[in-house]
């Protein structure tokens, strides 16, 4: 029998504020343990939570552009369950009040564009971090995580396979990043994935057992274990054995999912309003000022760079893959206004140059007016495409402009007809023999006659101008 | 002279005419600790250094003409507000070693207005009781009667102020553990509205009910501690940010015109009788002073008591889950792994009426029960507001007993929690609605016991409380009787 996967994925997502979402610790990640701490996020006695503004925003963001409705009025929880990161033997979450619900995510799929629904947007709280030492049988706490904000974005069921879901969640990534309200680091963990798995025969409505999966903390993770679920559940189904309703967490080493805990041992959390919060109360006018510092999205980009830079799908998406390189690129478009050559230098060299020291395109020291400055040398003749590989090389190196790094090395290319004229008919003048054997038929020796002008002007002549005046002086003998 | 009798106003008077000097209101008042300490049993712990220090500091000022308004009155604080330095129990043997490193909101209010603290006072473990039995650290006897109990969960606070073991004190209330000690120790407590003093700092019982409140002598010190306490927190969500007036302004005012409200409810069998003579008779005080006597109707008073004993362990089995060994307070000594830890630590570390209701409170919110509890009991919690907002259209203030009964005997109802959770019939009902409610005592039993009057008015109403209560005060000049001690 064929089955066909149904997937909904659920992102947590750290946000990227100064201080945590209910004191005014630093959020930062790291630092040396329990530095990052007050008496709140450490749930002493008598403490008080009071939200952080701040997260809200970011969360507001997120919600407006996925597209949510973001709630006039919510609340928040507690998620009662012991646990030695969990100072307060709770977790502030939103429960049934969520900040947004009822949003989307559009996927280009290679058989056309998809549409994901997310199903609702919340905040809460991080928990701490348990350290366990191998060689001492005690376990320490670092709770500067505690009370770091996180932002859980639900999607609707609705991806179908594997690569889908890494789709969708390269998407969500992407927004966030652009958004500046998450750094994206899933090795860090400010951005992690649970997905929910269950297969039902193909062509049938009706959703199967399904088991949630854990501990991915990659892209291509996520779609692994996805990819062994699938195997493993069909296998299951095919041989008339019930998939059972548990969370199985992924092992990277071996390529397996294993379980963790049955639905029968899930806790039971006894959520109820937390009575040291008050509802969260978001007017029209939050948003709609929200609505107003919104970036352009990563989609929208897309498809403008598409449309304004006659860019092929596969370029403009390259080059939205970040808003910085996006912008950077652009910037160099417009400056050279060669946009086509602006791709191919950004994409080429320069992403080839900034991946081998593993840099961000904002550490880049080559501005894009300096690389707007190349293109436009290269265009108007003065040096050849293959003097500009060098000279980018150099600039990059240096950060100097394309103008000095000409200047110093004399690579200023001859375009004067005379001049090569002249060198062309020494060279012509040195080599009777070749010149004999290419009027007898050898075309071939064109590029030895081509080489030897070369050598003699050490490149620097136009590639162009010597073409045409070696063929007038070859053929007119 | 006596100073530890006198009042936070009799005090001020004193200091600022340099007469007596704080150092020596403090001495005086460690002599009457010492004296009377041994047999009532209010504190916890005794902060006498801190004291004598804060006293010296207090004169400094008062000679540089620095005076402020509580500078050098001696002042109790429940053990339950966090005090930086100071060990803070909550009258618990899961908090017996706990020394916060932040003062709760009220106290660095007290400190900046100059105020000396005598030390912290006891009280029912992590506020859950009406008598002071179920602390740690034994029971507080009722200074009127040493055999009794002072009423809970503040009668550490309630028996320092009516033995003059301080000038005055705080306290917090919850269900009624400001009113109910203050009127079987024959003291005024004040509970004011929710959100009006700040709970930062205030070990959390019921979040949504737990309110800061005063212990004093008289209503003029009340006024003049609510002063000091009362106004926003930015540390608070629950922080109301509605001005505070000067409370003293509404003392002289009178109830002239004004129209009470006698809920029938209030009145019902099982009232001592001479709890109900009481009462009648301070109604007919105020009739006299040209206030109008309205029968009314609170009609889901009967569903009050339930619906706190579901919110009420709802919210502690929550807030005291923090306790759990792993990061400060008490651990239990020796332990398998971390449940084990975790079972011992609570076990031993809480007693048997805190287990009753984080148990009580664990089970409310289950899945599968949490409709039938919590969810009804928050639904009800509306419908017993909108009796107190509906009744507050007819009237300006409501008037009724505070406990049904004088204090008890010690030991007396600790075998029947049903009993014990009755004595706060009364006063529940002003917390499950927000609003402040004040007790101010109104006479004595033929035994000698005091009994008390509460007053409850419409949210942020403490000024109308206070105008009354001064009323009558004024009006009626009982015997200044003193507990024998």
């Amino acid at each position: 029998m064929e089955f066909e996967p149904v997937i909904g994925l659920e992102v947590h997502a750290q946000l990227l504020t100064q201080t945590k979402i209910f004191c005014g610790c630093s959020a930062k990640y790291g630092g040396v343990p329990n530095h990052h701490t007050c008496p709140v996020c450490l749930g002493m006695p008598g403490v008080l939570p009071v939200l952080n503004r701040r997260v809200v925003e970011f969360a507001m963001k997120m919600a407006l552009a996925t597209h949510c409705r973001i709630n006039g009025e919510s609340s928040f929880a507690r998620k009662n369950y012991f646990y030695p990161d969990l100072p307060k033997g709770y977790q502030i979450s939103q429960y049934n009040q969520p900040l947004a619900e009822h949003g989307w995510v559009d996927l280009d799929l290679a058989d056309g564009r998809k549409r994901i629904g997310i199903t609702r947007i919340h905040l809460e709280e991080d928990a701490g971090k348990l350290m366990h030492d191998a060689f001492n049988p005690a376990s320490s706490v670092d709770l500067n995580r505690t009370g770091v904000p996180l932002m859980e974005i639900v999607s609707e069921p609705e991806m179908r396979n594997p690569e889908e879901a890494a789709d969708y969640l390269k998407r969500l990534h992407e927004i966030l990043v652009y958004l500046e309200v998450c750094d994206g680091n899933m090795e860090e963990g400010s951005f992690r994935c649970d997905a929910n798995i269950s297969l039902r025969p193909l062509g049938t409505e009706k959703f199967g057992t399904r088991t949630e999966l854990k501990n991915m903390n990659s892209f291509r993770n996520v779609q692994r274990a996805l990819e062994y679920e699938i195997k493993r559940q069909s296998y299951l189904l095919e041989s008339g054995t019930p998939v059972i309703q548990e969370t199985r967490l992924w092992n990277d080493a071996q390529g397996v999912t294993q379980s963790m805990r049955s639905k029968e041992e899930a806790h039971d959390y006894r959520y109820f309003p937390d009575p040291d919060l008050v509802p969260l109360l978001i007017s029209s006018a939050w948003i709609a000022e929200l609505e107003k510092s919104l970036p352009e999205l990563p989609l929208v980009k897309r498809e403008r760079f598409i449309s304004a830079y006659n860019l092929s799908p596969y370029d403009a998406g390259v080059l939205t893959s970040s808003c910085a390189l996006a912008d950077y690129f652009e910037a160099a478009a417009k400056l050279s206004e060669q946009p086509k050559q602006a791709a191919n230098w950004v994409m080429g060299d320069l992403l080839r140059f900034l991946n081998e020291d593993k840099k961000d395109i904002k550490d880049s020291t080559m501005t894009p007016a300096a690389l707007a400055d190349l293109l436009k040398l290269i265009e108007a003749g003065t040096i050849s495409g293959k003097m500009g590989k060098e000279v980018f090389a150099a600039m990059y190196q240096s950060g100097k402009t394309a103008q000095t790094i000409i200047a110093e090395q004399g690579l200023v290319q001859i375009t004067d007809e005379t001049e090569i004229a002249g060198i062309i008919a020494a060279v012509v003048n040195a080599n009777p023999e070749q010149l004999a054997q290419y009027r007898g038929g050898r075309d071939k020796l064109f590029g030895f006659f081509v080489g030897q002008v070369m050598k003699a002007t050490q490149g620097k002549a136009n590639p162009q101008i010597i073409n045409d005046l070696l063929k007038k002086a070859l053929n007119n003998g | 002279m006596e100073l530890f009798r006198l009042t936070i106003h009799e005090l001020q008077a004193l200091l600022r005419a340099g007469t007596v000097s704080a150092t020596d209101v403090v001495s005086d008042m460690y002599r009457r600790i010492n004296a009377v300490e041994g047999s009532v049993h209010a504190y916890v712990t005794l902060t006498r250094e801190a004291a004598f220090a804060q006293a010296e500091a207090a004169d400094n000022l008062i000679k540089q003409g620095n005076i402020k308004e509580l500078t050098g009155i001696p002042l109790a604080l429940k053990d339950i507000l966090c005090t930086k330095g100071v060990r803070t129990t909550c009258g618990s043997r899961m908090l017996s070693n706990f020394v916060p490193p932040y003062d709760a909101t009220v106290v660095e209010r007290l400190r900046q207005a100059g105020a000396i603290f005598t030390g912290k006072t006891n009280m029912d473990e992590f506020a859950m009781g009406s008598s002071n039995e179920t602390s740690y650290f034994g029971a507080t006897a009722n200074p009127w009667d040493l055999t009794r109990i002072p009423g809970g969960s503040s009668g550490g606070s309630a028996a320092a102020v009516a033995a003059d073991m301080c000038a005055a004190a705080l306290g917090s209330d919850t269900g009624g553990s400001i009113r109910q000690p203050a009127a079987l120790c024959g003291v005024v407590g004040m509970k004011p509205t929710y959100g009006r003093v700040s709970r930062f700092g205030l070990i959390a019982f019921a979040s949504s009910l737990d309110q800061i409140g005063t212990f004093t002598k008289d209503v003029e010190d009340c006024a003049i501690l609510m002063n000091a306490i009362a106004g926003h927190d930015p540390r608070e969500s629950t922080s109301a940010t509605v001005e505070v007036p000067d409370y003293r302004q509404f003392l002289p005012g009178g109830v002239e015109g004004w129209t009470i409200g006698i809920p029938q409810e209030y009145f019902i069998a099982g009232i001592d009788p001479e709890v109900e003579a009481s009462v009648q008779e301070a109604i007919a005080t105020f009739e006299r002073l040209g206030a109008k006597c309205l029968p009314i109707s609170l009609p889901h008073t009967e569903y009050c008591l339930a619906v706190y004993y579901i919110i009420a362990p709802a919210e502690a089995s929550s807030n005291l889950a923090r306790y759990d060994g792993v990061k400060y307070g008490f651990r239990t000594d020796t332990y398998r792994d971390l449940l084990d830890m975790y079972k011992k630590t609570r076990s031993e570390g809480f007693g048997p009426e805190v287990k009753r209701r984080i148990m009580l409170g664990t089970y409310v919110l289950s899945a599968g029960y949490y409709d039938a509890y919590y969810k009804k009991a928050s639904q009800v919690r509306g419908l017993i507001k909108r009796d107190f907002d509906e009744a507050f259209r007819k009237c300006d203030v409501i008037l009724t007993p505070t406990s049904p009964t004088p204090a008890f005997r010690l030991g007396e109802k600790t075998d029947d929690p049903m009993q014990m959770y009755l004595s706060d019939i009364f006063t529940i009902s002003a917390n499950l609605a927000g609003i402040p409610g004040l007790s101010i005592p109104c006479g004595f039993t033929t035994d000698g016991l005091p009994i008390g009057l509460q007053l409850l008015a419409g949210h942020f109403g403490e000024g109308k409380l206070l105008q009354m209560a001064a009323a009558y005060e004024k009006s009626a000049p009982r015997e200044k009787r003193r507990p024998q001690l």
